[in-house]
């Protein structure tokens, strides 16, 4: 691809009290691209996060943020990365506009440009109308959507955002990753940690999976996905009124079935594409009664899942 | 660090916390007042009258109620108590500790930030306090304070803010140490009640007693049972500032020791010069200081090795 590497993790490892929560991770996340970060609870996925953060020091190994060491010059990382904790907080006695700016400030930014600045990225986040509305009078949702304007605020190279969407519903959930998508565009790169394969297929471009503090896949969306592919996407399911090895034989020469397998009067098969028209004809040709088909389509889904379970 | 201690300050002033001190501020001062404006016209004595404002009270309310006793063993322990006891974990507990940290600012900003903003509150208030009194006093009395008084009242009220200091300190150490606002605010509590009341009344003389048995009645007897209970009273944080304000604000108080009725037969009842005023009161701010400076710098160094995720 030739793109700029801009976070790099490097035999990154964290031990919290003999237990190894994060073990060598090697992680590349591209400029300009959304990165998802995947796995189950207690992954290791914020412990990540932190340490490429410089507010957690690794064990061993090293996170490189734009070039720079995040334990060694972590101010000059915080410089260039905004934060969104998975359990965040505002200051809730003060309004969103206030607390935005204190961010800012802290941010060393001037007063007329915070002004601006902090209009802008409530317009951004669709709460304009909310900017001097005290932050104790939100709800879950929009406290999420005000985190984005709180890391917009400083302007990130690239944003780090921990479980974006946990605890929203539907709706807040959309919201918040229309908002990631538009995010490359704008020069921010970001990192975003979630265990919800969906979300991470609809917004980012590359993943990886995280278990038991090791990366297990690690790649584009598109590589991914044809990885998937190439094992055959589809899986499907013929019952029979009787076990029949001829029928099986038949079905296996269809092109496009890459296996089946029988196991009574079930048989599955996998195959590349949908077949299930060509089994069936080849099914009724034999004269065995067809009791049942179903189909399956097999997804990255699969592949998390599998670590998933692992984990 | 001027933006978080900015903020510090404007939180202060607009929440319940700060309203209650104020109004406790001219509570106590109000007090002091009543109870000097009652005492202070059956006194004889002609010299230092100013001071005697802030410690005489009438012979109706018992001793304890006189200003520096209260300064001591309930005003500064309250507002240290309620400037620092939720400095650190309630910013944790709210989440916008993790939000504060991934700014570019030192670690060490935040909390010295904080200790400095309550330094500053604490100052206005005991300042406020002082001079409510010395105004009204000035009007009730009608003697201006000498050059001397002036300065006296100056280092009793450096030392005020020393002394409330050492419990702010005491305070956010345990608001580094617990994660939980309840535990830190019981535990300051407690120490208040224990070091600053209970110890002071009846641990130290029962000690004392335990220790150095008067039960012979022999002077030597009773010289060393006070001397062990004065040595175990200088353990409380209170009394060391209790005893040095005695000193600052009552030039006749010679010794802080012992004397014997012959010995005091030869001492000719003058009032002890500023100089000699302070070398009696300097052990004890000494040790303030020092207290202080042990439980900011322990507070210090946990904090900046403390992990920054919340849960």
């Amino acid at each position: 691809m030739g793109k700029k590497i801009v976070v790099e993790t490097k035999d990154l490892t964290k031990r919290y009290d003999g237990t190894t929560v994060v073990d060598r991770l090697n992680l590349h996340v591209a400029e300009n691209e959304v990165f998802g970060l995947l796995g189950p609870n207690g992954a290791g996925k914020t412990t990540t996060i932190l340490m490429l953060l410089g507010l957690t020091e690794p064990a061993s190994g090293a996170a490189r943020v734009f070039g720079f060491d995040s334990t060694k010059e972590p101010l000059k990382v915080k410089r260039l990365a905004g934060y969104l904790p998975e359990r965040l907080g505002f200051y809730e006695n003060l309004t969103a506009r206030e607390n935005l700016k204190f961010i800012a400030r802290l941010n060393n930014i001037g007063e007329v440009e915070s002004q601006r600045l902090v209009g802008e990225v409530l317009e951004a986040v669709g709460m304009a109308d909310m900017a001097d509305t005290a932050v104790s009078k939100f709800s879950r949702g929009m406290k999420q959507r005000l985190g984005i304007a709180d890391v917009l605020v400083k302007k990130p190279r690239v944003a780090f955002l921990d479980e974006p969407t946990a605890g929203l519903d539907p709706e807040g959930i959309n919201q918040i990753l229309d908002l990631i998508a538009k995010l490359p565009k704008k020069g921010t790169t970001v990192v975003l940690s979630s265990h919800r394969l969906y979300e991470v297929q609809r917004v980012c471009h590359s993943i990886g999976i995280l278990s038991k503090g090791k990366l297990v896949v690690e790649g584009s969306l598109a590589a991914l996905g044809r990885k998937a592919l190439a094992e055959g996407r589809y899986r499907i399911e013929v019952g029979t009124a009787k076990a029949s090895p001829q029928l099986r034989k038949v079905i296996s020469k269809i092109s496009g079935v890459r296996k089946v397998e029988a196991k009574g009067n079930v048989m599955h098969i996998t195959a590349d594409a949908d077949l299930r028209a060509e089994i069936a004809k080849a099914v009724i040709d034999s004269d065995i009664p067809l009791t049942k088909m179903d189909i399956q389509e097999f997804s990255l889904d699969e592949i998390y899942m599998k670590y998933f379970h692992e984990g | 660090m001027f933006t978080i201690f900015r903020k510090e300050l404007a939180d202060f002033f607009t929440s319940i916390r700060g309203i209650v001190v104020l109004i406790l501020v001219f509570a106590i001062s109000a007090l002091a007042l009543h109870a000097a404006y009652a005492g202070i016209r059956g006194e004889t004595e002609t010299e230092f009258v100013f001071l005697r404002l802030f410690t005489t009270s009438e012979q109706a309310i018992p001793a304890l109620l006189n200003f520096p006793t209260v300064i001591a063993l309930f005003f500064m322990p309250f507002i240290g108590i309620a400037l620092g006891f939720d400095a650190i974990n309630s910013e944790r507990a709210r989440g916008t500790l993790s939000r504060v940290l991934s700014q570019p600012v030192f670690r060490d900003n935040v909390i010295n930030a904080k200790f400095l903003a309550s330094i500053v509150i604490l100052s206005l208030v005991a300042a406020a306090s002082m001079l409510l009194i010395a105004g009204y006093g000035l009007r009730i009395i009608g003697v201006p304070p000498s050059s001397e008084e002036v300065i006296r009242l100056f280092i009793y009220l450096v030392s005020i803010i020393v002394y409330g200091a050492f419990w702010i300190g005491l305070a956010m150490l345990f608001s580094v140490l617990f994660r939980w606002v309840g535990s830190s605010l019981l535990t300051s509590l407690a120490f208040w009640l224990f070091f600053g009341l209970f110890y002071i009344f009846m641990v130290a003389p029962a000690l004392a007693n335990a220790l150095a048995p008067t039960a012979d009645g022999t002077t030597q007897a009773l010289i060393n049972n006070y001397e062990m209970q004065q040595l175990l009273l200088r353990i409380s944080p209170s009394y060391l500032f209790l005893e040095s304000s005695t000193v600052l604000l009552l030039p006749l108080v010679r010794t802080l020791g012992i004397i014997t009725i012959g010995e005091a037969a030869y001492m000719i009842p003058n009032p002890l010069s500023l100089g000699q005023s302070l070398l009696l009161a300097w052990p004890h701010l000494t040790i303030l200081i020092g207290l202080t400076a042990v439980c900011f710098g322990v507070s210090y160094v946990v904090f900046m090795r403390q992990e920054v995720r919340a849960t």
